[in-house]
C-alpha cells in the first residue's frame, strides 16, 4: 500500500516535469532559430570603389569667394546641415555652427608654414577645408564607442550617428577642427530637408563623410560636382587616377603634415 | 504504536483555509470565468502597403523580426558600402528606412506607433529619419 503510493507520486512528479518542459523547449527553440533565411546584402552595381579615396583642391581655379560659397551651400543642403543665421543672434549662430566644409585663411589652415611676409594671393585666399579622412585618424582612436571609424575598404573616416554618445573626444582629438557638435536640435535650422539623407539630433557630432552615400550609388562627392573641375577626386592607390595625375604634375601641400595623421586632401596653391 | 494527530477546531481551521485559498486564487478563476484578453492592436496598412501584398519578408516574419532586419540594414549601410537588400525570393530593396520602409508605411501613428505604444517600446528612429512627409498634411 505504502509502496504503491510512493510509486504513484514518483510517476506523477515525472509526468508533471515533462508537461512543464515542453513549453519551455518551445520558447527556447523559437528564440534561437530567429535568423532570416538567405537574404543577401550587396553593393549597388554602379557603386564607385577605391582603395584609398583622396581629393585634390586646385585653388587656382576658383575665381571668387562666391565659387566657394556655392560649393559649401551645395554640400550643406544635401546633407541637411543646419544654418541658424535666420532664426538666431549672430553670437549664438557662431556658437552652434555646424560645418562639413568651410573657408579658412592660409595662416589658420596651414599653421607653421606661414611666413611673416607672405605672397599676397595666399595671404588673402580663402581655402576650402573639410575632413581630411586621415590615414591614421586621431578621432577614431579617441572615440570610446567606435561611433567614428575608418572604413578599411576605401579609407573614408565615417560616423555612425546611432552610436555617438556626444562625448566630443573626437572633436578634441581632431587637429583640423573638422567636427561639429549639435548643441541644439538641428531641425529648425534646416530650410529644406533632403529626404535621401537623415538629419541628426541634438547631442551628436557630425562631419564630412566624403559623400559615402553618393559614392555608394555611383556619384562623385557633391563638392566635386559643384566645383566646375576645381576639385578632383579619385583613388590615391591607383597610379592612373585623376588625383595621382594632378599630384604628379603639380606642387601640392597638405594640412598639418607634421602631426602624422596622413591627410588625403591635397591643395594646389 | 502509531502516532496520533489531531486537529483542534477543525471547522474553523478548514473554513479559514478554504477562504484563504479562494482569495488567493481569485484572480485566476475570475479571469477564467469572466476575463477576456485585452485586444492586441492591429496596425493599419496604407493602400500602398495593401497593394504590395508582401513586405520585404512575409508579414509574420516582419512582425517578429523587423527590428533585427533594420539593425542589419543599418549596419550594412553605415559601416559597409552595401546598400541593396535581396530578399530570399529575389526582390531587391534599397536599405533605407525613410525611402523604402516609410514609402509604403508612411502612416506612422496608425502603423508604427500603435504596436510600439502597446508594447511600451520607444525606438528613436524618427528623431532623425523623419516620417515620410506624406503624413504631414
Amino acid at each position: 500500500m505504502e509502496n504503491s503510493r510512493r510509486n504513484f507520486l514518483k510517476v506523477a512528479g515525472v509526468a508533471a516535469l515533462g508537461v512543464g518542459v515542453k513549453p519551455a523547449v518551445n520558447v527556447l527553440s523559437a528564440a534561437g532559430g530567429g535568423e532570416t533565411p538567405a537574404a543577401k546584402v550587396a553593393k549597388h552595381e554602379n557603386a564607385l570603389t577605391a582603395k584609398k579615396w583622396a581629393m585634390v583642391i586646385d585653388t587656382r581655379k576658383f575665381e571668387s569667394e562666391g565659387d566657394l560659397d556655392k560649393i559649401i551651400e551645395a554640400c550643406h543642403s544635401i546633407h541637411n546641415v543646419p544654418d541658424f543665421s535666420e532664426i538666431d543672434t549672430p553670437e549664438r549662430v557662431k556658437r552652434h555652427e555646424i560645418k562639413w566644409i568651410w573657408k579658412e585663411e592660409y595662416k589658420h589652415a596651414f599653421p607653421g608654414n606661414e611666413n611673416e611676409y607672405l605672397n599676397d594671393r595666399l595671404k588673402y585666399l580663402p581655402f576650402l577645408v573639410l575632413c581630411n579622412h586621415c590615414e591614421d585618424p586621431p578621432c577614431v582612436r579617441a572615440c570610446p564607442t567606435q561611433a567614428t571609424f575608418k572604413r578599411e575598404e576605401d579609407g573614408i573616416v565615417l560616423m555612425d550617428f546611432h552610436r555617438c554618445i556626444g562625448c566630443r573626444f573626437c572633436m578634441a582629438a581632431c587637429p583640423y577642427g573638422s567636427r561639429s557638435f549639435n548643441f541644439r536640435d538641428p531641425k529648425p535650422g534646416i530650410e529644406k530637408q533632403n529626404l535621401d539623407f537623415p538629419t541628426r539630433m541634438k547631442g551628436v557630432v557630425e562631419k564630412c563623410n566624403f559623400c559615402a552615400e553618393r559614392l555608394a550609388v555611383g556619384k562623385k562627392p557633391k563638392c566635386v560636382e559643384a566645383s566646375n573641375g576645381a576639385i578632383a577626386f579619385g583613388d590615391l592607390d591607383d597610379p592612373n587616377s585623376e588625383v595621382r595625375e594632378l599630384l604628379r604634375e603639380n606642387f601640392t601641400i597638405r594640412r598639418k603634415l607634421s602631426l602624422g595623421t596622413g591627410p588625403v586632401v591635397y591643395y594646389i596653391v | 504504536m502509531s502516532k496520533q494527530t489531531q486537529v483542534y477546531d477543525k471547522e474553523i481551521v478548514f473554513a479559514g483555509l478554504a477562504v484563504f485559498l479562494i482569495i488567493v486564487t481569485f484572480p485566476f478563476w475570475y479571469n477564467l470565468v469572466l476575463g477576456k484578453a485585452a485586444s492586441a492592436p492591429v496596425p493599419e496598412l496604407t493602400k500602398e502597403a495593401k497593394a504590395a501584398k508582401t513586405c520585404v519578408l512575409p508579414a509574420a516574419e516582419m512582425k517578429s523580426e523587423h527590428m533585427r532586419i533594420l539593425d542589419v540594414w543599418r549596419h550594412s549601410v553605415v559601416r559597409q558600402v552595401k546598400r541593396v537588400y535581396t530578399t530570399p525570393d529575389g526582390r531587391d530593396f534599397e536599405m533605407s528606412l525613410t525611402n523604402s520602409c516609410l514609402e509604403c508605411h508612411y502612416n506612422k501613428t496608425e502603423f508604427c506607433d500603435k504596436c510600439h505604444t502597446y508594447a511600451s517600446v520607444d525606438p528613436y528612429c524618427w528623431d532623425c529619419h523623419i516620417d515620410n512627409p506624406k503624413e504631414i498634411k
